[in-house]
């Protein structure tokens, strides 16, 4: 007897549990990965989840296996997903720009731990940003998405789904270790719209497998559906064969890229705290977010008119929201577990207008409220 | 050959793998690394992937190793080990070495079936002078007991879990032993954490060849296992008497059983000790699934049986 694929109700589950979950709601049928802290509840959850829903659980060799597999299952027709920490996303990377390349629809999943190399495998960082953004190499768009509640892990899961069949490209979900253990209550909702895959609306004998729709995304024919499909990871024209001349290669790399950028507007999710009179605003997402609530609370207690950015997608940076913050408030303070990822794009967006100043930790734990209340004071103090 | 005494006086002569490290009460890993090093007479450099082992036996500020070591990352114990091992031959050849040192790579089942296999494939090839133990407990036990390609049929294992429908890992464990013999190493050998002399003749077999070395060597887990933690040494030695796991050496192409049970001991006396097959005992379909496990225990062993009479060299008698 099939399992129930949505589990609509008031759960009390973790924020692994809870992508697995979101990621069955949102249709996914097939999930590949690897052991590896702190991920594999989600593994375990939809190794016994899956089959009772007709979907298909592997574990595969490696990464790079998991990430293949998952290339190949989103052309087989399935709504794919895989899942890892830093040592697993770092052997993913020539797949995931594969999937790029490719425009193959997929959720990734990065619990992020302590890093580099095999760090802390059991405690928080937020070390990968940089490397979802340019971890494959070659230069191109991808969406990152940063989850900061067992709940939000949920939404957002179900969101990168429909994000990548709208855009047809990995989506990631940079979570951590601590929002991915963390017990909170979620609730499920009663119905979640499934994302379309977007279907080729010309006969066989007139499909050409990556000739965009006037949004530059190509409509999709997958394997064994009648269609003359042709996918490679060299550069290729309309018709999917390669074509090796430098212009076809500017003309594929700028369209991978405008596609997500040109509608940046209507993915772009944050969440802006007490920003209103704010004259200091913190930037921060994921876990370090949830810490921070507690700073703009006591620099309140003092006087100051702290508010937050809380960003929830995090790739493409925000640059106009950010830029616009920087009109508004007289410092920035950046807080998050790395030693300065996040920072740059924030600098980089503020050009120096207003004083940027990093609260860091390399990870390992998250933030006390007070050190971030301490970065919010030293940004009140520069003038 | 070393017996006991000369193991234990290495062991009293120089410490090189310690306890008061941090594995699981009645993990049987310690007890083949100690074997391991103390048949080793020459100096002992030590590569070790992402597992258990290395978790649990260096952390700050102990460690349990009284030897040169490395923790490496999860899949590359073997290209690691290889680069250490060509470094010594460049020294050596620069005349800036002239001591004869052991290189030897500890990896898991996971670390070697699975992600290292690949590592350990083109070490083998390019044939490096290194003997590589694999230390196999049949699951990923460091992150939760998730199944892994030495994980058997019908185990359960946290990404292999039993339901009315799938009793726990539906395909058969992968035969690495044999894939190794496949690259036509100097020396390849099967041995049991139940077995020491057994294992500590095998490292001495094994390094006086020149050329890479692999050791397939079980050990047991009674977290992943679900047995009583006291039970490591017999669990091991009812997988070697039930002829599910095989002590055998294949030396320069030549097979040799190095241990014949005497008596036929059915696997189901080894799958009823273990709460992994527990469901095995407890569903309808369980006798059927035990049949099928057994009837691939004695194929394999009647398969190594024939592997030894036709390709043993013509000095052995087998039976």
């Amino acid at each position: 007897m099939p399992g129930k694929a949505i589990l609509s109700g008031v759960h009390f589950m973790n924020g692994d549990e809870a992508i697995a979950e979101g990621a069955i709601a949102a249709g996914c049928r097939f999930f590949a990965a690897y052991p590896i802290t702190p991920q594999s509840e989600i593994a375990e959850r939809l190794a016994w989840r899956l089959p009772r829903v007709g979907g298909m659980f592997i574990q595969m060799e490696d990464e790079l296996g998991a990430m293949a597999a998952v290339v190949g299952a989103a052309w087989g027709g399935a709504k794919a997903m895989t899942a890892t920490s830093g040592p697993g996303f770092s052997l993913m990377m020539e797949n995931i720009g594969l999937a790029v390349m490719t425009e193959t629809p997929c959720v990734v999943v990065d619990v992020q731990r302590g890093a580099p190399s095999t760090g802390l495998p059991t405690a928080v960082g937020q070390g990968d940003m940089m490397q979802a953004r340019w971890g494959s190499h070659g230069h191109y768009e991808i969406i990152a998405l940063c989850p900061a509640s067992p709940q939000e892990a949920f939404d957002l899961t179900v969101r990168a789904f429909a994000l990548s069949e709208r855009f047809r490209v990995p989506v990631l979900i940079m979570t951590d270790e601590v929002v991915g253990h963390m017990y909170e209550r979620v609730e499920i909702p009663a119905e979640v719209p499934e994302a379309p895959r977007r279907r080729p609306q010309v006969p066989p004998d007139r499909f050409l497998p990556f000739e965009p729709d006037p949004d530059l995304v190509p409509p999709m024919a997958c394997a064994g559906e009648g269609y003359r499909i042709h996918v490679t990871g060299l550069t290729h024209d309309e018709r999917g064969y390669p074509d090796m001349s430098a212009e076809a290669h500017d003309r594929l790399v700028r369209r991978l890229c405008d596609k997500i950028l040109r509608f940046r507007d209507e993915f772009t999710v944050y969440e802006a705290v007490d920003l209103d009179d704010a004259e200091i605003a913190v930037v921060s997402y994921g876990i370090s977010a949830r810490v921070a609530h507690g700073a703009l609370a006591l620099a309140r207690e003092q006087g100051i008119k702290a508010g937050m950015l809380r960003l929830i997608t995090a790739w493409p940076f925000p640059d106009p929201v950010v830029r616009s913050l920087a009109d508004r408030v007289r410092g920035v303070v950046v807080v998050e577990l790395n030693l300065g990822q996040m920072s740059r794009e924030v600098e980089r967006v503020v050009r120096g207008k207003v004083p940027v100043i990093g609260v860091y930790h390399a990870g390992g734990r998250i933030h006390t409220p007070e050190e971030v209340l301490s970065g919010i004071e030293e940004v009140q103090r520069c003038r | 050959m070393p017996n006991i005494k000369t193991l234990a006086q290495r062991e009293e002569a120089q410490v090189r793998f310690t306890g008061g490290h941090s594995l699981c009460a009645g993990c049987a890993e310690p007890m083949v690394v100690r074997t391991v090093l103390n048949a080793i007479p020459d100096p002992v450099v030590v590569a070790n992937a992402t597992g258990c082992l290395e978790v649990a036996t260096s952390r700050y500020p102990g460690t349990a190793w009284n030897v040169p070591w490395i923790h490496v990352a999860f899949e590359n114990a073997a290209a690691v080990i290889a680069g250490v091992e060509a470094a010594y031959k460049a020294l050596v050849r620069a005349g800036k070495l002239d001591r004869r040192i052991r290189f030897v790579a500890f990896a898991g089942d996971g670390g070697t079936y699975d992600i290292g296999l690949q590592a350990l494939s083109g070490a083998l090839e390019r044939g490096h002078d290194f003997l590589y133990v694999c230390i196999n407990n049949e699951a990923y036990m460091n992150t939760g007991v998730q199944r892994s390609s030495a994980t058997p049929r019908c185990a359960s294992a946290t990404t292999a879990p039993v339901g009315k429908a799938i009793p726990g890992k539906p395909q058969d464990r992968k035969d690495i032993t044999e894939i190794v013999v496949a690259h036509y190493v100097p020396y390849v050998a099967q041995a049991a954490v139940s077995n020491l002399i057994d294992l500590a003749n095998k490292v001495e077999r094994a390094v006086n060849y020149e050329g890479p070395k692999f050791l397939n060597v079980l050990t047991t887990c009674p977290l992943g296992w679900r047995t009583p933690r006291d039970s490591a040494i017999q669990q091991a030695k009812l997988a070697v008497e039930t002829r599910y796991w095989p002590l055998y050496e294949v030396a320069e192409g030549r097979y040799k059983i190095t241990y014949k049970p005497k008596k036929e001991v059915p696997v189901e006396e080894w799958l009823k000790t273990q709460g992994r097959f527990r469901h095995l005992f407890r569903s309808p379909d369980g006798e059927a699934l035990i049949a099928e496990f057994q009837a691939a225990v004695d194929r394999y062993w009647d398969e190594l049986l024939r592997k030894e009479q036709c390709l043993s060299g013509g000095e052995e008698k087998t039976g």
